[in-house]
């Protein structure tokens, strides 16, 4: 199977293999046999004691986790701000907009708005090749991350939901992650058949949205509704589980040059990116043993939110933009 | 429940497997379900909406409309509100609340129209009387003012009134407060006067087209008072709508009476082809 297959299988709900004896490169296999040495165990569990007692004494916090919070806010409350100051710079809401008079238009509500009028629109093809485009170079799920302003809310419910499970009052469901998939279909096949955009209904990113730059209204009892879901029930369910969007912009990225990029040799297997990562079968390969080659392409999953990297403490997992190195 | 293993043979789910499965069969039943709830309103017609200009029939508009509101962005008079989570499948598309704010076409150019980014507002629309929103309708001819022989004298709808209107000889280019326009009538007409078919008719009958331009005539007239029985001597006139009615909702909007004369309805043919 190949990167990309790999990839999309991963985006559509399956589990991620484990890697068969073949499917190493001779590095890879060179490093894991390495990395098993008694002298290299020990190196490693004395370097995480270390990262402890480093952590402990010094708490970094994640510094780009609230630079990524402080562009989701402007890019939505510039919508706003542009509106409102009548500076004509980015009209209308995240679903369809005019950047500076460019269409562009979110490239999932494009394609129920097509699948549900059945007419292509000149201004929609241009704002949805713009946007796919963009958030290609950009990495596809860089929106939810990054622009979605559900995104923002579900990581507050989600440290509520954290601090919840700590202290033991609530647990984990998760769900079958091939929900997602089916959703995205059954939409699809409900906005052809019944000629509704019926996603947009429930969308809390366009709802969010709309409240934001319109005023909020009943619709917010449904984003409340979602929020407490995650809160008690299941982290981060709606993006995890559910949201076509995410989909949607997984397959813009799969092969987009922005990408985290793993590298073998520093690890030490601690499972830090793990725990904070909000899709983590994407980081399977940082589990001892698994990567194929001595550098992996984290797959199309990825939200590039870069919390991995903020929390990665050898610095193995990187933000790259394939041909000009690494970014950060 | 079963599903294959590496060695080929089915074997039964675990049973936390099998939890996580029902979960989610339970989870996607109602997503699906409640998303689907969005076709009550819109089947059993809980809201029937004065769309802005150009809006295509309604079934084909709520299909195009991405509910972006950049129409609501661009209108001069504030008249477009973006619908919520009660009118279904209807969320966040644009209507107007006519009584509230009507639509005075004082952007002359559809700038609705001109900003709606998937033609759901359809592009084909150039003036104000190609419009078809809906038509006005006399529902309380009994209280009106001119029915009664009686004028008009202060402000329209109270001095707190936010409602806006482009009155042309005070300034061409932005719209003022209705509130900020007193008007001092020996009999009622301000739904004639205010109709922004009948001022676009008129100019054209004086010779003076809006912009200079032919084209921005209307063809039919859109209201008009007749004279009816003054057996007291009283003057009296009743509106009477006329087939150049697009259904802007000035006229309803203007009545100063408490509750309004006209109401806009929205009718089964309104509409344009996409």
């Amino acid at each position: 199977m190949s990167r990309i297959t790999r990839s999309l299988s991963e985006l559509f709900g399956y589990d991620p293999k484990k890697p068969g004896p073949d499917d190493y490169k001779p590095g890879a296999k060179e490093l894991h046999a390495f990395q098993r040495t008694d002298a290299e165990t020990k190196k490693r569990v004395e370097g995480i004691r270390i990262e402890i007692a480093e952590k402990q004494q010094n708490p970094t916090g994640e510094k780009l986790r609230l630079k990524r919070w402080a562009v989701l806010i402007f890019v939505n409350v510039l919508f706003l701000i542009s509106w409102k100051l009548d500076i004509q710079l980015l009209e209308g809401a995240i679903t369809g907009s005019r950047f500076v008079g460019f269409h562009m238009a979110d490239v999932n509500s494009a394609l129920q708005v097509v699948m549900a009028f059945k007419h292509v629109v000149l201004n929609l093809v241009i704002g949805f090749t713009t946007v796919f485009i963009a958030w290609w170079l950009l990495g596809g799920r860089t929106f939810c991350s990054w622009a979605c302003p559900y995104h923002l809310l579900a990581e507050w419910a989600e440290i509520l939901h954290l601090k919840l499970v700590e202290k033991k009052l609530v647990k984990d469901h998760p769900f079958d992650r091939r929900a997602r998939t089916w959703f995205w279909i059954i939409f699809a096949v409900l906005a052809l058949v019944s000629g509704y955009t019926v996603y947009e209904t429930i969308s809390p990113t366009g709802i969010l949205s709309r409240a934001l730059i319109y005023g909020p209204g009943l619709a917010m009892i449904w984003v409340a509704l979602l929020l407490l879901f995650e809160i008690f029930y299941s982290r981060r369910a709606w993006c995890r589980y559910a949201c076509p969007i995410g989909l949607t912009y997984g397959i813009v990225g799969t092969t987009s040059p922005l990408i985290i990029r793993y590298e073998l040799s520093s690890c030490f297997h601690e499972g830090e990116c793990r725990k904070v990562c909000l899709v983590p079968h994407v980081l399977d390969t940082v589990i001892k043993g698994r990567a194929r080659d001595e550098e992996v392409e984290i797959g199309a999953d990825c939200t590039r939110c870069g919390r991995c990297v903020d929390t990665c403490p050898t610095g193995s997992l990187k933000f790259k933009f394939k041909g000009l190195g690494n970014l950060l | 429940m079963a599903h294959k293993h590496k060695d080929g043979k089915k074997r039964p789910m675990t049973p936390m497997k099998r939890r996580k499965f029902m979960r989610t069969l339970v989870m996607g039943a109602g997503l699906i379900g409640t998303s689907l709830l969005g076709f009550i309103p819109v089947l059993g017609r809980w809201k029937e909406r004065v769309r802005p200009p150009g809006a295509l029939k309604e079934q084909e508009f709520l299909a195009s409309c991405i509910k972006c509101g950049q129409c609501v962005q661009v209108c001069p008079v504030n008249a477009i509100k973006l619908a919520d989570l009660d009118d279904g499948f209807g969320i966040g598309t644009p209507y107007l609340d006519t009584r509230e704010q009507s639509c005075d076409f004082s952007c002359d150019g559809l700038q609705c129209v001109l900003a709606c980014p998937t033609g759901a507002l359809a592009h084909e629309l150039n003036y104000p009387h190609e419009t078809d929103m809906g038509i006005a309708r006399v529902v309380r001819q009994e209280s009106c003012l001119a029915v009664n022989g009686k004028g008009f004298k202060g402000q329209v709808r109270g001095p707190d009134y936010k409602g806006l209107l482009r009155y042309e000889e005070i300034d061409r280019w932005s719209p003022i407060r209705v509130s900020e326009h007193p008007y001092d009538l020996e009999l009622c007409d301000l739904c004639v006067r205010q109709c922004p078919i009948e001022q676009r008719a008129d100019q054209c009958d004086a010779g003076k087209p809006p912009s200079g331009d032919e084209n921005q005539c209307p063809p039919k007239r859109a209201i008009r008072l007749v004279e009816i029985d003054n057996e007291d001597g009283v003057r009296r006139m009743k509106p009477e709508i006329l087939d150049g009615c697009v259904g802007c909702g000035v006229c309803e909007m203007i009545c100063p009476l408490e509750e309004s004369v006209f109401v806009m309805d929205v009718v089964e043919s309104r509409g344009w082809a996409a």
